[in-house]
C-alpha cells in the first residue's frame, strides 16, 4: 500500500471530470423536477446519449458534433416520456423505469460495431498562461469545454429559476398545477419542454462517460451514475448550486476509490466499489428529513377537465 | 381536435384487452425493428412466438418455459403487491442475487455431508436473504422516510459487487483450479433443486411459484391486508382515516417482495443455473417488472405475462442463433412491450372524443 501515490492535484482534477457527468444529468433533472415531473429514466436516457455522442463522434471524427448528437438523442428519448406521461397521462415512475429498460435495450443494440474503438480525442481548454499555474492550472483552467459547460448551466439555471420569468412560471406549474392552469400557463407545454432539456442534459453527461471519461464504449457503462444523478436532486434539495456541490462530493468518492484501489489498499476491490452505492444511501438517509423543499406537485399526472 | 374525457368508472374491457393490444402493437413495432436490423420480420416473430412452443425442437424448449417463467412469476407476484399499494420495489434483481448467496452459501457450508434437511434450509435461508436485503429500503424509509425507489436500487449495484466478491473469494471453489465461480450444486445432491418430473423443466421454483400466485389471489380479494394494500393505492388519504398503518404496509409488501425474489435466486442458483458466477444474475428482477404490469398487477394476469415474457427470453435466444439477431433486440423488444402497455392504459381511464376546437 503506497497512499503517497495518490496526487492530491490530480486527485481534485479527475475529482472534477468524475463528477461532471452527475452534475449534467443531476441539473437536467432538477429542472424536470421543478416542474412537478418526476422522471426515473434519467439512466436510460443517458446510455442512450452516451452511445449517439460516441457513435456521431467516430463516425464523423468531431467530438463536437457528438455532443450535439448525444443531447439530441437523449432528449428524443425523453419524448417517449412525454407521451407516456403527458399525453398518455401514464404513471410516471413506471413509465420512467420503461424509459430506462429500453434505453439499455436499445443502446447496446446501437453501439454493436462501436465496442473496442476508440473516439477522437475531445481537445483540452490549455489556456497558455493560466494553466501553467502550479496547483490550481490543472484544477482550474486545464478541462475540456463540456465540463465548463456543466458549471454554467448550474448558474443559468440558477440565475433562470431565481430571477426569470420562465423560472417563475416552471416552478408554478411544479408546485401547483392546477393553479398554474387557472393562470392561463399552458402546464403540459411548460413540463414538456422541462423534459426534453433534462433528457437532452442527461444525453450530454452520458456523451460525457463516453468520450472523455473512459473513452470507449462498453454496454450498460452508465453503471448507476443515472440513478445516483436522482439521488443528487434530492441530496440538494431542488438547489442548482448544492447540486454542484453534491456532484462533486459523489465524483471525489468515485475517483477516490479507484485512487485506493490502484494504490492496493488492504481492502478488497468490489468492495471499494460498492462504497459510492453505499454513501449515496446513507447520504439519502440523512437528507431525507427534510421533504420541505420537494416540488408540491412532484409525480402527479395534470389533466385539465373542463 | 381530439379531446379525452375521463370516465366515470374505468372501463373493465379495456383493462382486459389492452395486455393483447399492447402485445399486438409491441408485434408490429417490433418486427419492423427487425426488419431494420435486416431480419424477416415476419420469420423473426415467428422464431419468437411460435418456435419454442410448436417448432421441431419444441420438446427442448418448452420445458426451458417453466425454468424462465418460474422466477419472473415469483419475482413479479412480490413487485404486483407493493406496486399496487404505491410501494417501488425496483431492486429485486438485488434481493435475487443475495437470497442465491445465502441459500448457496447454506448448502456449501454443510458440503460434503449429505442431508435431508440441507435443501430446506437452503430455501429459508435464500428467502431471508431476499427479506432483509428488502428490509434495507424498507426500514429506512418507514423511520426516515427515505425513498424506496432509490434505495432498492442503489442496493442492486451493491449486490452486485458482492456477488462478484463471493464468486472470487469466500465462495470460490477450492477445487476449481482457480477459475472465479463456487462448486456446482448440481453435482451436490442434497443441494441440488432437481426437476420433479424429469424433462418437463419442473422444478420446486415452479411449484413455489403456482403458490405464490394462489396465495397472492386470495390475499387481494379474500383478506383484509390486501384490501389495504389496495386502498391505499388507490386512495392514499382515505385509507388512513380508515385506519391503514403505512409503516406495516411498506414492511409486508418490501418484505414479501424481497423474500419471494430471493427464494427465485436460491431456485436458480441450486437448480439450472448451479452455481455462484459473477455473471449469475441475467436481469430477471428488471423484467419481472414489465411482467408485474403487463399481468395488470393481478396474480393471474402475471402468471400468463409470466409465460409470455419466458417465450420471448427463449425465442429470442433461438432468433440469436438461427437468424443472428442480436441480444439487445430482444431488450428492447421487452421494453417497448412496457411502454405500449403503459401508453393504452390511457384508454382504460379516459374516453378519446373528437371534437372541434373550442374557444378557450
Amino acid at each position: 500500500m503506497d497512499l503517497s501515490a495518490i496526487n492530491p492535484v490530480l486527485l481534485i482534477a479527475s475529482l472534477m471530470v468524475a463528477a461532471t457527468p452527475l452534475l449534467l444529468a443531476a441539473i437536467g433533472e432538477l429542472v424536470v423536477e421543478k416542474a412537478g415531473v418526476l422522471n426515473l429514466g434519467v439512466e436510460g436516457m443517458m446510455i442512450v446519449g452516451a452511445i449517439s455522442g460516441f457513435a456521431i463522434s467516430v463516425e464523423t471524427g468531431s467530438p463536437w458534433l457528438g455532443f450535439l448528437a448525444s443531447a439530441i438523442g437523449g432528449a428524443v428519448l425523453s419524448l417517449l416520456f412525454v407521451l407516456l406521461t403527458q399525453v398518455a397521462l401514464a404513471n410516471q415512475v413506471a413509465s420512467g423505469l420503461a424509459l430506462t429498460l429500453f434505453g439499455l435495450g436499445i443502446s447496446s443494440l446501437m453501439g454493436q460495431s462501436y465496442v473496442g474503438i476508440k473516439p477522437p480525442a475531445t481537445p483540452r481548454l490549455d489556456i497558455p498562461v493560466l494553466s501553467d499555474i502550479p496547483v490550481l492550472g490543472p484544477i482550474l483552467f486545464s478541462h475540456d469545454l463540456i465540463l465548463y459547460l456543466g458549471i454554467a448551466l448550474v448558474a443559468a439555471v440558477w440565475a433562470l429559476l431565481k430571477y426569470s420569468r420562465v423560472g417563475l412560471v416552471l416552478r408554478a406549474v411544479g408546485e401547483n398545477h392546477d393553479a398554474a392552469h387557472a393562470l392561463g400557463y399552458k402546464v403540459v407545454r411548460v413540463r414538456t419542454l422541462a423534459i426534453l432539456f433534462g433528457g437532452a442534459c442527461a444525453g450530454l453527461g452520458g456523451a460525457y462517460i463516453s468520450l472523455i471519461r473512459v473513452p470507449q464504449w462498453t454496454e450498460g457503462m452508465t453503471a448507476g451514475i443515472g440513478w445516483i444523478a436522482l439521488a443528487l436532486v434530492v441530496f440538494a434539495s431542488w438547489k442548482p448550486w448544492r447540486a454542484l456541490i453534491g456532484a462533486y462530493l459523489f465524483g471525489g468518492i468515485t475517483v477516490l476509490q479507484l485512487n485506493l484501489q490502484a494504490a492496493g489498499v488492504a481492502i478488497p476491490v468490489e468492495y471499494l466499489a460498492m462504497s459510492p452505492y453505499v454513501i449515496t444511501i446513507i447520504v439519502l438517509v440523512i437528507l431525507s428529513a427534510d421533504k420541505s423543499s420537494a416540488p408540491a406537485s412532484l409525480g402527479r399526472s395534470f389533466h385539465a377537465t373542463n | 381536435m381530439i379531446r379525452l374525457e375521463k370516465r366515470p368508472q374505468p372501463s373493465q374491457a379495456w383493462s382486459l384487452s389492452t395486455p393483447v393490444v399492447a402485445v399486438i402493437a409491441t408485434m408490429i413495432f417490433g418486427g419492423a425493428l427487425f426488419g431494420v436490423l435486416g431480419t424477416n420480420p415476419f420469420v423473426a416473430i415467428r422464431t419468437i412466438f411460435f418456435e419454442p412452443l410448436f417448432g421441431e425442437f419444441a420438446f427442448y424448449y418448452r420445458p426451458q418455459l417453466l425454468v424462465k417463467g418460474a422466477p419472473l412469476v415469483l419475482i413479479a407476484i412480490g413487485l404486483s403487491l407493493g406496486f399496487k399499494a404505491g410501494i417501488w420495489n425496483i431492486g429485486a434483481e438485488g434481493q435475487y442475487i443475495i437470497g442465491a448467496i445465502v441459500g448457496a452459501g447454506i448448502g456449501l457450508a454443510f458440503y460434503p455431508t449429505e442431508g435431508w434437511y440441507i435443501f430446506p434450509l437452503m430455501i429459508i435461508g435464500g428467502a431471508l436473504g431476499g427479506f432483509a436485503w428488502a428490509m434495507i429500503p424498507a426500514i429506512l424509509k418507514t423511520r426516515f422516510g427515505t425513498n424506496e425507489i432509490l434505495v432498492s436500487l442503489m442496493l442492486v449495484y451493491v449486490a452486485e459487487q458482492l456477488l462478484a466478491s463471493m464468486s472470487l473469494g469466500l465462495l470460490k471453489n477450492p477445487e476449481g483450479f482457480g477459475f472465479p465461480g463456487s462448486r456446482n450444486l448440481q453435482e451436490y445432491p442434497s443441494a441440488h433443486n432437481a426437476e420433479l418430473i424429469t424433462g418437463t423443466g419442473a422444478h420446486l421454483g415452479v411449484v413455489f411459484a403456482l403458490i405464490a400466485v394462489i396465495f397472492a389471489y386470495v390475499l387481494l380479494n379474500r383478506h383484509m391486508l390486501g384490501y389495504q394494500i389496495r386502498l391505499t393505492g388507490e386512495a392514499p388519504r382515505a385509507a388512513r382515516f380508515a385506519g391503514v398503518r403505512p409503516t406495516r404496509l411498506v414492511l409486508f409488501c418490501l418484505g414479501t417482495s424481497g423474500a419471494l425474489a430471493g427464494l427465485a435466486g436460491l431456485f436458480e442458483v441450486s437448480g439450472p443455473s448451479g452455481q455462484i458466477s459473477i455473471d449469475f444474475n441475467v436481469g430477471y428482477g428488471f423484467t419481472a417488472i414489465i411482467v408485474a404490469f403487463l399481468g395488470r398487477l393481478h396474480p393471474v394476469g402475471i402468471l400468463l405475462a409470466g409465460g409470455l415474457m419466458a417465450l420471448t427470453y427463449i425465442g429470442g435466444e433461438i432468433a440469436q442463433g438461427q437468424l443472428g439477431l442480436p441480444a439487445a433486440a430482444i431488450q428492447v423488444f421487452q421494453g417497448m412491450l412496457l411502454f405500449f402497455l403503459l401508453a393504452l392504459d390511457l384508454l382504460t381511464n379516459f374516453r378519446i372524443r373528437f371534437a372541434r376546437q373550442e374557444v378557450a
